[in-house]
């Protein structure tokens, strides 16, 4: 039996001192004032503005809660927000896998920059990741005057808002499986390698199933991030009713009109986003356990 | 020894997945990245300071790094006390508190930023009774720091919970054995374990809520000199086509953001060696998923 095993064991044999008057735990008092702190706590900074969300959303009725997606504004905005999601989200899943794959399994000179640069995204305030994209295709950016004498629009323009999503979403595949790959190891695909599969047969069949729940995560929470983008996304968009507004933006234009109701009618729709997000990540941590577990007693099984 | 630029294994797809990773990395990232600092260099050095270190652009910080220190703090004292809750209490819903931490992460900032300012206007659900005491939370400083706390909650919460998680009850057990009563384990044994955690998710959400924009935008009154951030004060600008100004300011902000990334990193690596697990690869400044299948010192 393994050392760890054994300590186990020894662990749940022995007995709890509390009995013997120690000061091991907190009195009840102390205990439920504590509760009762964190839950008004996290009540009102966290499940106040969702319930004011759906709240003010509904405020008149379900009848002007539909009217409000029926606005072409609106269609436009959610159409926008699908399309850049929809080509900001498979191009960092390419590009995640690459990086998790290549930082994961080989060891090599500047690993740690590379992280670190990958990272950067996160560190930039989304308004200068909006800021670096005006300057660099912008009417006096860098290569602008180059486009423009194409006929070639990228800022204020959709393509600026889609590289502006992929920008502030770059990481997020990465950081989900980067650990994952990493806590798996080389065992496996170098086993399966010496078995005479080839480099994508092993990526597909030994490494992928392995890291499936990880990379769910990470492709639900880069989706949720690129459809509720704001602040980069309304530095480049030119705010152009119709055409160059997201839904956040959309919110915002809303707002600003002082159409309350109908401004949290179309933000109940990134809210309930948001909650099914919530709702995966719960799902992918308890699959992720399931799967360790399984993997750990295996493991137990073989060590003699 | 020979010098090698990479371990030598068998495993395949190094050459392509350095390609793609280099190549997508330089189009996205770095490019845009330098052309900032590039604009920024037309500048003369006197231009550049005279607009960094304007009255406006000063009051901007003022705000900006005032809110996000007040927020971050709440968060530290909240933070470590809503993770001590979590991880050793059980109560009804707890479950549901868990996963609503990520709710900062998941939301749209817009989203939250319209939901905060209803909750805090004047005639709003917790506006009004602050009202009452006189307070004044929408359209202020005040109104800053609540959405700044509010985008900063998680750091701490999710840095320390797994070193909370991983603590051995042994060690409280071996102070209370010696004769130390509960409050003297807490603050003898327990919290200088949980410190560097805490530290750390501390500065992620000071970053994190620095350069924060969506969700303070409309709480914060957006006057200049008074209650104007400094992501706001970068885009009047460019509204106004000063791009000189805005990048000055920008590039401001990015020294600023980068200078923190060092002292975090550090941080993590502090706080990551003190704990018992073999903690992943934490990158600052975002969430993973909670580290279940990295204990290896449990198999």
């Amino acid at each position: 039996m393994s050392a760890s095993a054994q300590l186990q064991i020894q662990r749940a044999l022995a007995p709890r001192s509390s009995a013997a008057g120690l000061a091991i735990s907190e009195p009840a008092v102390v205990r439920w004032l504590l509760v009762g702190i964190a839950i008004a706590f996290l009540g009102i900074f966290l499940f106040l503005p969702l319930v004011v969300v759906f709240a003010t959303a509904f405020q008149q009725g379900i009848d002007f809660y539909l009217r409000a997606f029926q606005d072409p504004d609106t269609l436009a905005a959610i159409r926008l927000t699908l399309l850049a999601a929809a080509i900001a989200v498979p191009l960092n899943v390419a590009f995640g896998i690459a990086a998790a794959w290549l930082i994961g399994k080989f060891d090599f000179v500047g690993k740690s920059l590379l992280i670190t640069l990958i990272d950067l995204p996160f560190s930039v305030s989304p308004v200068v990741a909006g800021l670096t994209f005006v300057l660099l295709f912008g009417l006096q950016g860098l290569i602008g005057p180059w486009l423009i004498a194409h006929d070639v629009r990228v800022v204020f323009a959709v393509p600026g808002i889609v590289l502006a999503t992929i920008f502030v979403t770059f990481p997020f595949v990465v950081r989900e499986l980067l650990p994952m790959i990493q806590s798996q190891g080389n065992d496996e695909e170098e086993a399966a390698l010496t078995l005479g599969a080839s480099g994508w047969q092993t990526f597909i069949r030994v490494t992928l199933p392995n890291v499936k729940w990880a990379l769910i995560y990470g492709v639900i929470l880069c989706n949720a991030r690129a459809m509720g983008e704001f602040g980069a996304v309304s530095v480049v968009s030119g705010h152009i009713r119709g055409l160059t507004n997201t839904v956040p933006l959309h919110i915002e234009i809303l707002y600003n009109d002082y159409q309350f109701v109908s401004a949290f009618a179309v933000a109940s729709l990134l809210a309930l986003l948001a909650l099914m997000t919530l709702l995966v990540k719960s799902l992918v941590e308890w699959k992720a356990a399931q799967q360790f577990a399984a993997q750990s007693a295996s493991e137990a099984e073989q060590t003699p | 020894m020979k010098w090698v630029f990479k371990q030598r294994s068998i495993v395949p797809g190094f050459g392509l997945s350095l390609g793609l990773t280099v190549f997508y990395l330089c189009l996205i990232v770095l490019i845009p990245l330098s052309v900032t600092f590039l604009k920024a260099s037309t500048l003369t050095s006197h231009q550049f300071w005279h607009v960094v270190l304007s009255p406006r652009a000063l009051a901007s910080y003022r705000l900006s790094f005032g809110a996000s220190l007040i927020g971050a703090l709440i968060n530290l004292i909240f933070g470590v006390l809503v993770a001590w809750v979590l991880v050793r209490y059980d109560f009804p819903g707890k479950r549901l508190f868990d996963s609503v931490i990520d709710l900062p992460f998941a939301l749209p900032t817009a989203v939250a930023g319209i939901a905060l300012t209803t909750i805090y206007a004047s005639n709003g659900w917790l506006g009004r009774p602050l009202l009452v005491l006189g307070i004044h939370a929408a359209y202020t400083p005040l109104g800053v720091a609540i959405a700044l706390t509010y985008i900063g909650l998680p750091f701490v919460v999710r840095t320390v919970q797994p070193v909370l998680e991983d603590l051995d009850k042994e060690l409280e057990e071996a102070a209370a054995s010696l004769g130390a009563r509960r409050w003297q384990t807490f603050t003898g044994v327990l919290l200088p374990t949980i410190f560097p955690a805490a530290l750390t998710g501390f500065a992620m959400a000071f970053a994190r809520a620095v350069g924060e924009y969506g969700s303070v935008i409309f709480i914060a009154g957006n006057m200049p000199m008074r209650t104007e951030i400094t992501p706001l004060l970068i885009i009047t600008k460019l509204q106004e086509y000063d791009y000189a100004g805005a990048t000055a300011i920008a590039v401001a902000m990015l020294v600023v953001s980068f200078a923190l990334l060092l002292p975090i990193n550090i941080l993590q690596r502090w706080s990551s060696g003190r704990r018992t697990s073999e903690s992943p690869i934490d990158t600052p400044l975002g969430v993973s998923l909670k580290p279940v299948y990295v204990q290896k010192d449990n198999l």
